[in-house]
């Protein structure tokens, strides 16, 4: 079961914020996604079942934004800020370090499954440009120096 | 008088915590005189203050909170129940404002919205997150079980007689979310697609339901507005345009940050106020408004930030996001960056948005390249003359103030990459290798 009792008593638990129980859609998949690291196409089985809403709802909600992992993704997802203002202060020459130091491309997860590398849109932090989210956390004011230094203290 | 309503002069630590909020920042004063005032006098007091919309709009708060309906009916003669939603779902590049917001003061936000909804007689609300925040989330909830213990959510709040229930919605990913519409959808666990108006949230809105969606620094902006009077704050800015605005400074300046500004100052100055052009090298062009925001070039800086006067300078002050580029910036390239964004977050409801963003971004990627023609410079402005005004919501719109601005500010830099087939600011055939990855090339 994906959808386990804990996640049904943690959705039962904040079911009183909302008038339908749609609403709990997005909260649901975020708790599969934190507990599974992605949503399988069992995992969207399971959630319409539980919401009660035909299975299209669910994938087209799964498919639509982008935070949700359609594929497993590795240990450390490393997402790094490509738009104006990480460009602007050198966030392709961070990307190309990370493909370089992982010997991946942009979209790869590395054979032992730690490191999934991708790029992403604007992450609302751009006066501490570049910047990069692995995982829940920001990394942000990056060099070369630095992006070299995190990925050598967790291979 | 100090000329700072959302932050201090120096910083104050741990702002996030209702103690410090409290002994130091006179936290939830502007809630208790709030509940001694009438519904009509808050709306009435926030119109007084002439404060602007903070999301990118800048629709007038006070009367956006008048379009609220008095007292809605369900068919059946019930009483509709009204929402309140605060859109922390930012996203706008440039933007960086809520962040700092969610982290030092989340219980400015929390009484802002709980003013609000007195002032729109809300009964229920949400915080909408965008889901990147992680450890914002973390902090904001801390600050809601605070407040809910200490009577400032919940039922009969501070004694008053006013009951208010408030949580946050983590959103997942979607620019297109800060969107009203297309955040209620979301809201609703939906894809977040936007709604045709009318009929407008106020009268259908989460939920179906009247609801009001205001910015988080909106709602922030309302608490000193309330404890200390309108006049203070419509004082500062324009006559149009109240009080101080966060304005987000980033790109190449010294010193990239957050700053709370009069909304008349300068770009000139603002820029200057960031330590000026990073480098000392020469100024290029600026977005002055979150990357929607059609660009500036350097001759043209000498304009107020107000919504006004950035609007007759012919872009916006949008989110107050100011995106500085200096001379080394190829606009081609910055462009063409910008419209590889919209490609990725038009929702694809409408076609002239998703049909029309994705041939912009490879029209951009080819010029860029040194593989346009000049006739790509007519297809551009065609397209975007089949996208503004023609779609649901603003984002066509949108697309269009980068594509358009930059080609018609900086056509020379388009016409070169075309004579010389390679960037002329840049060593023939140092392209940015990453970028093609993703664009193959395709004729049009």
């Amino acid at each position: 079961m994906i959808v386990c009792e804990t996640t049904k008593s943690k959705m039962e638990a904040i079911r009183s914020q909302f008038p339908t129980e749609q609403a709990l859609l997005l909260p649901l998949l975020h708790e599969i996604q934190r507990k599974e690291g992605w949503i399988s196409e069992g995992a969207m089985s399971e959630a319409a079942a539980f919401l009660h809403l035909p299975l299209a709802k669910v994938k087209e909600v799964v498919t639509f934004y982008t935070m949700y992992n359609r594929k497993p993704v590795g240990k450390y997802h490393i997402q790094v800020c490509t738009n104006i203002a990480c460009f602007l202060r050198g966030s392709d020459q961070i990307l190309e370090c990370f493909e370089k130091k992982l010997g991946i491309s942009c979209g790869e997860t590395t054979a032992d499954r730690k490191f999934t590398l991708s790029e992403v849109e604007c992450l609302a932090a751009c006066g501490t440009a570049p910047v990069m989210q692995v995982n829940d956390d920001y990394h942000e004011n990056l060099d070369l120096k630095a992006c070299q230094a995190f990925i050598d203290q967790l291979s | 008088m100090s000329n700072l309503f959302l932050t201090t002069k120096e910083q104050i630590a741990d702002t996030h915590t209702l103690d410090v909020y409290r002994s130091k920042l006179q936290g939830y004063k502007g809630l208790e005189k709030a509940l001694t005032m009438a519904k009509e006098a808050v709306v009435e007091e926030v119109k007084k203050s002439n404060l602007r919309g903070r999301g990118g709009a800048g629709f007038p708060t006070g009367m956006k909170w008048s379009f609220m309906p008095k007292d809605p009916k369900h068919p059946d003669g019930t009483l509709k129940p009204k929402y309140l939603v605060c859109n922390a779902d930012e996203g706008e590049p440039g933007t960086f404002k809520d962040r700092l917001l969610l982290n030092r003061y989340p219980h400015m936000l929390i009484e802002g919205m709980v003013v609000a909804a007195h002032g729109i007689g809300a009964s229920r609300g949400w915080i909408y997150v965008r889901g990147e925040f992680c450890k914002e989330i973390e902090i904001l909830q801390k600050a809601l079980d605070e407040a809910y213990k200490s009577g400032y959510l919940g039922k009969n709040i501070m004694g008053k007689g006013f009951d208010f229930e408030l949580s946050i919605y983590r959103g997942a990913g979607a620019y297109i979310c800060g969107e009203e519409t297309a955040l209620l959808n979301s809201l609703e666990g939906k894809r977040g697609e936007p709604r045709l108006k009318p009929p407008f949230p106020a009268m259908v809105g989460a939920f179906g339901m009247p609801t009001c969606v205001n910015n988080v620094e909106t709602f922030c902006a309302v608490v000193g507005i309330i404890r200390d009077g309108a006049e203070g704050f419509a004082k500062v800015g324009t006559e149009r345009s109240g009080g101080t605005r966060l304005f987000c400074v980033s790109g190449h300046v010294e010193k990239p940050g957050v700053y709370e500004l009069p909304l008349n100052i300068s770009l000139s100055d603002l820029i200057a106020h960031c330590g000026g052009v990073k480098d000392g090298k020469k100024l290029k062009a600026v977005i002055p408004g979150g990357a929607s925001a059609p660009m500036l070039t350097a001759d043209e800086i000498d304009v107020a930030m107000d919504f006004d006067s950035l609007m007759k300078a012919g872009t916006m002050s949008g989110s107050g996001g100011v995106i500085v580029m200096d001379e080394t910036v190829c606009i081609v390239e910055a462009a063409a960056r910008l419209l590889k964004f919209y490609e990725h977050e038009s929702c694809g409801q409408c076609s002239q948005c998703r049909e029309g963003s994705h041939w912009l971004a490879r029209l951009f990627h080819r010029l860029e390249s040194g593989e346009g023609e000049t006739k790509d410079l007519d297809t551009i402005a065609r397209l975007c003359s089949n996208m503004a005004g023609q779609t649901i919501c603003a984002f066509a719109d949108a697309v269009t103030g980068p594509a358009l601005s930059s080609l018609k500010k900086f056509r020379k830099e388009f016409e070169a990459h075309i004579t010389q087939g390679c960037c002329p600011l840049k060593r023939p055939g140092q392209k940015s290798p990453h970028f093609l990855e993703h664009h193959n090339h395709v004729t049009l």
